[in-house]
């Protein structure tokens, strides 16, 4: 499909995002392998942007990993939400924003069953009240915080250090985008662009100067199916999919990919990893591997943020091709210095700063 | 009409999944595990539809439940908006409640999934939590991730998490006052009651495979759900 076309698509989904006073959310997964991604949307939120964002300290798993694990009923999920929801009610906020995919995609699963089951919500309120006496309002916005960072991709590139240009050629650089599946293929209005070409990191890659590759399998799952990677029986079905993915994207020669769930910035990297291991493969340039990347810590890059307190030294694939191809200065030698004191301030750690 | 399709009715993910399928196989064309695994999302939904009591509890028995990854994207394409993996999530449901599940290979290992990331969100309040993503559970994860378990604290301090620490932030302690609530949620809505289950129909399994299954996950049994697979799931 031409891009024209895609115009068309991506103006009918047009998703409300609030523009302040966000009650945020973590991610169980996010926070033990991307924590500095959830640090720079912090920073660059009240930094850059100047905007409230609340984080609640008695706020938890939403439960959505062991929902779709099958251990967990709906009925305990939905409670569990519903206590989300009481924190916020009682914070004093509205517009909610969680860092996960998985729980943006049960939140608004759960949302739409309230809408058409008012007996459902009904009884969970029942039961929320009977567990713990809480009370709760809905939010007035739901939003992903790639939605949020996207709505404000035009304010990012007015501050940014750096864009997504191959210093040396000039070129923009390559950039495949992988979409969570719950992001949008359950309520495709749910998502900035829809389900079957999502908007929304697509925007941000234009604005900050890089080019999207569009490839066969785009769309196609990363093969984390929860049981499918949670029990080492099944791994299989999961690097399957991943490996899918990268034999469709190779030809097109991507520099990066930058991803708007969990599981997949994980997957995407480690999979190329064990691939590597087992069959001596590698999917990037120069026999390279294909670096991946959250989208904040690509915004974070982006405002000149170091890439060492983005936490890019967690990734197994190695991302410091596409550093030097942007030409971002940052030290090679401090990539596993632990002695170092962040460069910014601690205002992430703050309650309502 | 059938018993056991009136328990699933009762689910709400089967009424919102289900309206008259065509059999058009649609689901099957775009699904990842159906490219993968001896899998067909169509055939389970017209075998559910169908309404077939033994035909259904077959069905709770098999390995086939269990191929499906939850990624949606059948819902996305459907023309009569069903959901077969929404279907999927009310039958493995059930196969748990009803005992069917330890009946399979992939059935089984409900257990590991309850005594991680199901125990996880009770004791911790995450339903992952770094110190039990080893590097022997997690080979995949390569040498990067046997640094960070290696260094953890640190590292999270190096960038700016607050890792057991009071107060709000990364891998901060989840205050017990909190774990309580979720305690009791899970006491009040069947979560717990599912735990149980999944806990006392393995254990009866375990007996008749012979495999010993004591608390925790350094046994017999576990180990055996967690690495067993007799090769015959995939294409
Ligand atoms: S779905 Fe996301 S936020 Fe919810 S429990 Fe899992 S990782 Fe945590
Ligand atoms: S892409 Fe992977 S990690 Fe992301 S939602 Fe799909 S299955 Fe989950
Ligand atoms: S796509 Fe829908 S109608 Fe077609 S076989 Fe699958 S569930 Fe039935
Ligand atoms: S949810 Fe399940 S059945 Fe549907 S496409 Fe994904 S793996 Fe296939």
């Amino acid at each position: 499909m031409k891009i024209e076309g895609k115009k068309v698509i991506w103006s009918e989904y047009q998703k409300e995002i609030a523009d302040d006073n966000y009650f945020y959310v973590r991610s169980c997964i996010r926070q033990n392998f991307f924590p500095g991604s959830e640090v720079a949307f912090l920073r660059i939120m009240r930094d850059v942007l100047k905007k409230d964002v609340f984080e609640h300290p008695c706020h938890t798993t939403c439960s959505g990993i062991g929902y779709h694990g099958d251990v967990v009923p709906v009925e305990t999920a939905m409670t569990v939400v519903a206590r989300q929801f009481s924190l916020m009610t009682e914070a004093g906020y509205t517009n909610y924003v969680p860092s996960c995919i998985t729980s943006f995609g049960l939140y608004t699963e759960i949302l739409d069953t309230w809408h058409h089951f008012p007996e459902v919500e009904e009884k969970v309120r029942r039961q929320l009240k009977k567990a713990t006496g809480r009370e709760f309002k809905k939010p007035e916005n739901l939003a992903h915080a790639s939605d949020v960072i996207y709505k404000f991709r035009k304010e990012i590139a007015a501050k940014s250090k750096y864009r997504l240009i191959n210093k040396e050629t000039g070129e923009p650089l390559k950039v495949v985008d992988h979409i969570g599946c719950h992001y949008s293929k359950m309520f495709p209005s749910k998502g900035v662009g829809g389900a079957e070409y999502p908007y929304v990191l697509t925007g941000m890659i234009e604005e900050w100067g890089g080019q999207i590759v569009d490839y066969p399998e785009r769309r196609h799952c990363c093969g984390f199916g929860f049981r499918q990677y949670l029990v080492q029986a099944n791994r299989g079905f999961s690097i399957a999919c991943s490996k899918e993915k990268f034999e469709s994207m190779k030809p097109y020669q991507p520099d990066m990919i930058i991803t708007n769930c969990p599981g997949c910035p994980m997957f995407l990297d480690r999979w190329q990893y064990v691939i590597n291991e087992m069959e001596g493969k590698r999917y990037g340039q120069n026999g390279e591997g294909i670096p991946v990347f959250t989208y904040e810590e690509v915004a974070g890059l982006v405002l000149g943020y170091d890439p060492w307190d983005l936490g890019l030294q967690m990734h197994q694939t190695d991302c410091e091709p596409v550093l030097k191809k942007i030409g971002i200065e940052y030290s090679p030698e401090d990539k596993y210095n632990l002695a170092i004191i962040p460069s910014y301030s601690d205002s992430h750690k703050l309650i309502n700063v | 009409m059938g018993k056991l399709y009136d328990l699933l009715l009762e689910d709400i993910r089967f009424e919102e999944g289900l309206n008259a399928c065509m059999n058009c196989g649609v689901c099957t064309a775009i699904c990842p595990a159906a490219e993968f695994y001896n899998y067909d999302p169509r055939k389970i939904v017209d075998t559910v539809q169908s309404k077939d009591e033994d035909k259904i509890i077959e069905l709770l028995k098999s390995e086939t439940i269990w191929y499906c990854g939850e990624c949606m994207s059948c819902k996305t394409r459907c023309p009569r908006g069903n959901a077969p993996g929404l279907i999927i999530m009310a039958l493995r449901g059930l196969s748990q409640e009803l005992g069917y599940f330890v009946e399979s290979e992939k059935g089984r290992q409900q257990l590991a999934i309850k005594r991680t990331v199901g125990d996880w969100i009770l004791s911790t309040g995450y339903c992952v939590y770094l110190d039990g993503i080893t590097i022997a559970m997690h080979p995949e994860q390569g040498p990067v991730w046997e640094w960070v378990q290696d260094n953890k604290a640190e590292l999270l301090n190096r960038l700016g998490g607050n890792y057991k620490g009071d107060g709000p932030g990364i891998l901060r302690k989840i205050p017990e006052e909190t774990l309580a609530e979720l305690k009791r949620i899970f006491e009040v809505t069947g979560g717990m009651e599912r735990y149980e289950k999944i806990e006392s129909f393995s254990k009866t399994k375990a007996k008749e495979m012979n495999l010993e299954l004591t608390e925790g996950i350094d046994n017999e049994y576990f180990r055996h759900i967690y690495k067993t697979n007799n090769g015959t799931h995939s294409r």
